[in-house]
Order: structure tokens, then sequence, then C-alpha cells
């Protein structure tokens, strides 16, 4: 990630104490500790010999085995990252266009209206936006004759901004526009001064947002149980689907392989940029 | 240079701020109109008319949506009665909502600054390793935590084992369970816009607050949270709401023994087959909500101005 | 920054485009997540060279959602009993003749002229069960064939019963324990049955679907349940038993149907016959564990398919009662006695 132009200060090692609130350091750890809980007993029962995901038996490799030859796994394993990836980009986007819209200038006329169309996603039961999307869509379905994982994804992308919005203007915020106008001043044009000084302090923002909505994605259930189309089911709706008939931990194996890919990617991604800054 | 000719040229300034700014809030705008407020269009207008037998709606004009959620006309004797089954299930659903953004801003809170205190280098590390559990299915992760909270699950056990208790709590297919399953669930929703705003928190400013003499108590108060103000809206609103139509997780970890808004709403476009009482009772919801965050505004506004 | 966006958008274009091409050979098959044989699916392939897209629902409500808003792009849908009367009324079933196919010999005679479809003119059995409930007999040693049990439970069983979480299938046993009729309008006797179920209520643990893992791990010892998921259960917890209650049980049958407005109209047709032939229908049956329709698949099932006390009905047995939709006067007062139980 790009470091910001502020000036750090340097402090007195004295000061970093002074910045530790009593008792925040252990709730901080125990918060991780118990997010990682669940985590840990879902990977446990990927490894269960047993069909089950709530009774632990023996170690066993059978439900990876299992996953892989699972096509319907696969398939909806890879639809779900590919429709969260495409909506938290097109979302965090969008988010970061309209949290600069409504922060880095003064009160404008039909700012609230602004914010309570970006937030309206938010404030209705999914069942609701689900059953009147999936109206809507067969309509423009009809009219076009378009169809296609492109319905799924723009459903997505919408209902994530609102998700990557918040954490943006949280961010933007009361910032001032100091270090701008020191820009404008030195003749950087409106883009410079966006790509060099606006984009890299909002970037906290901006990647905390895009992680909401990707999560936000990855775990829509009803939206996508009515909206997408043949060959479009994502993990969630597989899972929803298994689970009257009985859950399996072949998805906590996909769950498991899930994470782990990401972990490495994520690991991978702090080495080049280790590297690179030295 | 005249004054008219400086006027001419903030205009011509303003203009092309105001310019930009649509340009900047088009996208975002267009997205959510077509495909979120031109649906709810839709819900307004179901909402007006007649249930379809299988489901849908019939196009006759009829009001009986709203005045279904506070009255009942049939099953004793044909008149109008007040009703309170769905104020209760409403009244349930925002309690536990608001005790789960509680709960979530009471740990997220010092979380969010635990990671803002961190290296700079290390933060988006941290960052990540909070949002990494959700990565997971929402389903999958509620099943691990019906382990944890069991009668024999992890928590009992540890508390047993260390001797705090006795007999195993019973948890599991009770408030308590969901409670904890709501905030387990929002977390990251409070925790990563409540870092998004202390991270560009000033820390000569706490130096300077121990300089002159204040507490821990005071400095946390005074400087930290008025930076973080912004990422506590932020992180309540994005719990609060989404807590109070959450439906996996009360039915998992609740037992399912009572209903909801969210499921509440889900069966009428299901098995009950009454799409414009779904309808109403979203927008009753919205309303709420919509009231809550204008009062909220205006008082946030009045202590900022005292304030100032 | 511009490649990338550039790029991106390239990448959406290309995923736009990928669902509306090769729609040659293809067939979209809707069914109930879970349930279908992928072995069967992949025959299917091989032998009339046709890609199948399998998506999976959680209910017929949500299917019948779905198709009734149009353009679905699915061929085939398995709906339940009550919904095949209801698609084929609302028209969104296409009148395919599956009684003039050459493999239709093979339809049990007892599931051609069913109450949902005479004479199987729309739809043919896919597979078909019990709902009733399944017991842990090393808990409870009585006699296990009787509602009392889920409604008047024994000090045992207090405190240990998951139910469905389905308004039809709690409304609809207690009203077989009390006596009375299905669809019932009758006010007086519906309030009977709110009454009994909030006193019945104290005793429940659970209502929820996932009753394979509630009694498998031991959260209860009683759970209302499907026949195929009682069998999965007693697998992992062998001491269970499928009762079959005196007072009476449903049955429900799930059935193959094309929709009217099914894009790949004659590749649905060949699946409509190929689900008609014994091997094929058991092929499903040892994957979704319920029985099929179909004469002559029990040579191709499974040993333990044809053992099983859930699947084989003891002959001393009510006989299942499919139940009927309900007008809508009827929904509405299931509703309110429904939202009364669990406000």
């Amino acid at each position: 990630m790009a470091e910001t132009s502020v000036p750090t200060p340097r402090r007195a090692p004295r000061a970093r104490d002074l910045k530790a609130m009593p008792g925040f350091k252990t709730i901080g750890w125990a918060c991780i500790f118990a997010l990682y809980m669940p985590l840990a007993v879902l990977i446990i029962f990927s490894f269960n010999d047993n069909r089950s995901v709530v009774k632990w038996t023996e170690f066993s490799l059978r439900w990876y085995e299992a996953a892989l030859e699972n096509d319907g796994i696969r398939n909806a394993a890879w639809v779900s990252v590919k429709v969260a990836a495409v909506a938290t980009i097109f979302s965090t986007i969008a988010a970061t266009m309209a949290a600069l819209a409504t922060t880095r200038t003064a009160a404008f006329r039909g700012q609230g209206l602004a914010y309570g169309i970006i937030n309206q996603p938010l404030m209705i039961p999914e069942i609701v936006t689900a059953i009147s999307t999936l109206s809507l869509f067969s309509l423009v379905k009809q009219a076009t004759g378009v169809t296609g994982i492109g319905y799924l994804m723009a459903a997505h992308t919408a209902f994530c901004i609102p998700f990557a919005f918040m954490p943006i203007r949280a961010r933007l915020e009361d910032m001032t526009l100091t270090l701008e106008q020191a820009g404008a001043d030195l003749y950087a044009t409106p883009w410079q001064s966006f790509r060099y000084i606006t984009l890299p302090l909002l970037m906290p923002g901006i990647l905390a947002g895009a992680m909401l909505a990707f999560v936000v994605s990855l775990d829509d259930v009803i939206i996508t149980l009515m909206v997408a189309g043949p060959g479009e089911t994502t993990l969630p709706i597989f899972i929803l689907g298994a689970l009257r008939r009985g859950i399996t931990p072949e998805i906590n194996a996909v769950s498991t392989v899930l994470v782990a890919v990401s972990v490495i990617l994520v690991i991978a991604l702090f080495l080049v940029q280790g590297r690179m800054k030295k | 240079m005249t004054a008219a000719t400086l006027t001419q040229a903030q205009i011509e300034e303003r203009r092309r701020t105001r310019r930009t700014r649509r340009a900047l809030l088009a996208p975002a705008l267009i997205i959510i109109v077509a495909i979120s407020v031109l649906p709810l269009g839709i819900t307004f207008v179901y909402s007006f008319l007649k249930p379809g037998t299988y489901g849908g709606v019939i196009w006759e004009f009829s009001t009986d949506a709203y005045v279904q959620f506070l009255f009942e006309r049939d099953i004793f004797d044909g008149t109008l009665q007040f009703n309170d089954s769905y104020l209760t299930i409403f009244m349930r659903s925002i309690g536990l909502a608001f005790g789960a953004t509680v709960g979530a801003l009471i740990l997220g809170f010092p979380t969010a600054y635990f990671i803002a205190t961190k290296p700079r280098e290390q933060r988006n590390l941290w960052l990540f390793l909070i949002t990494l559990p959700f990565w997971t299915n929402l389903l999958i992760r509620t099943y691990a935590m019906l382990l944890i909270l069991r009668d024999e699950g992890m928590i009992n056990l540890t508390l047993m084992g260390v001797g705090v208790i006795e007999k195993p709590l019973s948890i599991l297919y009770t408030d308590t369970a969901v409670f904890i399953g709501l905030i387990y669930t929002y977390l990251p929703f409070m925790v990563l816009p409540l870092y998004a705003s202390l991270e560009k928190l000033d820390f000569r400013l706490v130096e300077a607050g121990y300089d002159l003499y204040a507490n821990r108590w005071r400095v946390l108060r005074h400087i930290i949270t008025p930076v973080a103000k912004p990422g506590i809206i932020a992180g309540c609103i994005l719990v609060f709401i989404p807590g109070l139509g959450a439906y996996i997780t009360p039915a998992l970890l609740g037992g399912g023994k009572k209903l909801m808004i969210g499921n509440m709403i889900a069966i009428q476009f299901g098995s009950s087959r009454n799409w414009p009482f779904g309808s109403a009772a979203a927008l009753i919801l919205m309303a709420l909500v919509v009231i809550a965050l204008l009062i909220y505004a205006r008082a946030a506004g009045k202590g900022a101005r005292a304030h100032g | 920054m511009t490649p990338t966006l550039k790029a991106l958008t390239a990448a959406t274009a290309l995923a736009l485009a990928g669902g509306a091409a090769l729609a040659e050979g293809e067939l979209n098959i809707y069914n109930w997540g879970n349930y279908t044989s992928p072995e069967m699916i992949e025959k299917f392939e091989k032998e009339f060279d046709v890609t199948v897209n399998l998506d999976g629902y959680d209910s017929n409500e949500t299917m019948l959602a779905k198709v009734q808003a149009g353009n679905t792009g699915y061929d085939i849908v398995v709906p339940g009993d009550y919904m095949i009367k209801v698609m084929i009324g609302e028209g969104l079933l296409a009148e395919v003749k599956p009684n003039e196919m050459e493999n239709f010999e093979n339809v049990d005679p007892k599931w051609v002229d069913v109450w949902w479809d005479p004479g199987r003119n729309y739809s043919i059995p896919y597979q078909w069960g019990t709902t009733s409930f399944t017991v842990d007999t090393a808990v409870y040693d009585g006699d296990i064939n009787t509602l009392a049990l889920m409604f008047d439970p024994p000090e045992v069983l207090k405190g240990r019963i998951n139910m469905l979480n389905d308004m039809n299938d709690v409304i609809n046993a207690g009203l077989r324990y009390l006596g009375y009729g299905r669809c019932n309008g009758n006010e007086d006797e519906m309030r009977e049955v709110l009454e009994m179920l909030l006193e019945a209520k104290q005793h429940w643990r659970t209502m929820d679907y996932s009753t394979i893992e509630k009694l498998t791990s031991g959260d209860v010892d009683l759970s209302q349940n499907w026949n195929g998921a009682a069998m999965r259960a007693r697998m992992q917890r062998p001491t269970l038993q499928y009762a079959y209650p005196k007072e009476g049980f449903t049955g429900w049958m799930d059935n193959v149907a094309v929709l009217a407005d099914a894009p790949n109209m004659e590749n649905a047709k060949l699946f409509i016959n190929f689900m008609m032939d014994p091997e094929n229908a058991a092929m499903t049956s040892n994957f979704a564990r319920y029985a099929n329709g179909i004469q002559g698949s029990d040579q191709y099932m499974d040993e333990e398919m044809l053992s099983a006390p859930e699947i084989v009905m003891p002959a001393d047995a009510p006989a299942p009662d499919f139940v009927k939709p309900c007008p809508q006067e009827v929904v509405d007062l299931y509703n309110k006695v429904w939202t009364r139980l669990k406000q």
C-alpha cells in the first residue's frame, strides 16, 4: 500500500506507551481469538471422517477428495468468487467517488437525499429487494433478450455500495483540505492532486470498504437465490439447498481451501510489497 | 479587477465543483436507483394491492396490508381487534439488534484502536486478519458457533475445566446465543469503519492531552472519541440495520421457536402467500429505521453545535 | 488505473456474454438443492450430448416466485405435488404428454391418476416420501406410533424435541392429533389447535429444518422428520426409529415437469423420458434416499434402501395423506395461528 505523504513525527519511546489504553489490547486480542474460534472448528471438521459437521470421529481427507470431485461445489465456489470480485471492484470505485463527492466540498442541496439513496439497500430486508429485483430483471430480460451472470453481478454491486461507502466516508469526514490546496498552489492538476495526495490518504478507508463489500457479497443468500439464473449457483445457495438434506463436511473442506488460498495470496502480496520497499 | 469579474470567476468555480460532484456521484446513484430504489417503488405499489391466490398480487387497490399490521379482522369474531403479534416481533428484533450494536461497539472500539496503534506497515495485515474468518460462509460459521455454544461445547468445557461453573450453562437455543451470534456476525462491520476513522488520529494530540494532565478517560472522551465519531456512526448503522433483518443467525442459534422481522417478512413471500403484507411490513420497518436515523442526525447536529 | 479499468470492462463484457452463448445442446435443471444424482446427470449428458446446468432451490415457493416472474431460462423443475397443481392452474407448465412417451409403461399405475396431475399430462414421479417423526428408542421405550409424543410428550422427551420450521407440517400434524380435517377453515377448531400447539411448544427445544444435525449431535431425542432424512440420521445414531403415527402422517411426491417457456424444449422432453427409465430412477433414489415411482427400479437400488423401515412402510401403517393446496382464507387463518405460535 502506498505511504501517505503526511510526515510522521518521530515519537519518543514514552509516547508509544501513552497511546495504549488500558485493557484495549486484551479486548483486541480476545476479539481476534473469538473470531478465529469458529474458523478453527470449521477447519477441524473438514478433516472429520464422519459425514457429520457436528460430531467428531477420526481424521480423514475424504471430504477434500469428495469436494474435488463434486462439480456442483467447485462451480459454486468459483461463481461466488467471481461475482464477489466483480461486485467488490465496481462497488468500491462507485463508493469512493460518491464519498469524495459528498465530503470534499461544502454541504450542498440534495446531500441528504444522496446519502439516503446510497444507503437505501441497507434499509430494507433483503427478501423484499430480492422479490422486486426479480420482477424488474425479468422485465429487462424480456425487453432486451440479454441473459447471463451480469444481472447477478449488478445486483451484488448495488447492495455492496453502502458497505463500501460507509468506511470510506468515515475516513474522509473531517479530513482537512489543506494538503490538496497546497498541491493546487504548486500547480498540480486535479487528477495529480487526487492521485498523489487524496488517494493515499484515503487508502485505509478504501481497503476497509472493499473488504466489507467482498465479505457481504460472498455471504449473500436471499438476493442471489432470487436473481441467479441457470448455472449461477453460488456457494451460499448450494449450502442452503443442502441444508434440509444434511450438510456434509465437503462444504467445510471447500471453505478451508478458500481460506487457505486467500491466506497464501495475501502473504505473497505482503512479501512482494516488502521487497519492493527495500 | 472589479468585484463583478471576481463573482464571475466564483460562479465559474462553483459550476465546475457542481459538475465534478455530479460526475462523481453518478455511478453509485445510477446503480442503486436502477437496482434498488426502482424495485423499492415496486414494493410500495405491491403494498397497496391484494394478495394473489398463489403468491404475487392482484391489481386492486387495498390498504388491508397496513391494517393487518396492527389489527386483525376475522380469526375470532370478525370485528377489528388490536393485535400485538407483529409489534411483539418487531420489538424483539429491534431489541436484539440494538443489543448487538452496543455489544459490537464495546468490543469493536478497542479492537479498532488496537489495530490503529499498530505500526503502519502491519495495519493492513491486521485488517485482513479481522476479515479472514468471514470469507467462509455464514451458514457454516454459524454451525461452528453451535459447536462452541453447545452444552458440552467449548465454552462450557472451558468454564467447567477452570472451575468457574459446575453445571454447563444452557446457552444454545436462547436469546443469549442469538445475541452472541449477532455480535460475532457483525463485528467486522463495526471494526472496519472505526478503524478507518481512528487511523487518522494524530497521536500528538493524545500526547498533548497527557501533557496537560488529562487522565486516560478524559483523553479517550475528549480527544479520541470525537475523531472516531464518524466511524462510530457508520459502524452502528452497519450493525444495527442488517441486524434487524438478520435471520440465519437467530433461526440457527435461537432454535427458531420465535419469529424475527426477517423471517416474518420472508414467509409472507413464501408459504403465507401474502406479498402485499410482506411489502407493507418491510416498508414500515424501513420507515422506522429512517425516522430513527433522522432523530439521531438531528440530535447529533445539535450536540455538535452546542460543542462548537 | 486506466489499463486496469479497461481490463475490467473487458472482463465484465466477457462474463455478460458468456451466459448468452452456447445455447446449443443445453438443458437447465432447477431442482431442490443436493437432490440430483451427479452420475445420473453425467449419464444423460453422455447419452444425448447435452450440457446440463444444475441449480438448487430451497423451497417450492422460491421456485414458484422465480418461475412466475418469467424468463428464468430453466427447462426442468421438480415441484411438489400441490405445487404441480398450482403451476398447471397458472399455466406455468408445458403439456409435454409424458403419458405418450416410450418409457411411460414403467410408471407405477398407482402414481398415474393422482389429484395433482390426473393421467400425467404434465409431470412424472421423481421421488416420494413421508413426513412424520424420529424418536430415539433408547431414551423413550414406549409405543412410538402416536403424535402424542410431539404434542403431549412424556417426561423424558420434554425439552428434547425439534419440530420442522414449517407452517403446514406443524399445523397439519396438530390437526391430525386433534382429529380435525386438513385445509381447515373452521375458526373454533383452529383456535383449539393454536391452544394445543402453544401448550406443546413449551416442551419443544427447537424448530428447525436441519433435522439430521439436531438428532445426530444429541441436541434432541425426537424430531419431526422426512423419511429419507430419518434414514440418514439412523445411520449415525442407530437407536433412532421412524414413527408411523396411528393418527396419520403426510405423504408427498416431487415430480419432474417442463416449464412452459423452456428454452430447450426438445432436450427437456428427452430428459422426462430418460427419468422414467428404471435404472435412472434408481440412480436418483440411491443418491437422494427416497423411493421413486418407477417399476423395476428395485433391481438397481442399494440393498439398504430395499430393507430400510423408513422407506418400506409396514403393512399396518395408515395410508400417507397427500395434502391439497388450501384456499386463501385458510392460508390466512393458518398464517395467523403460526404468527401467534411464534410471536
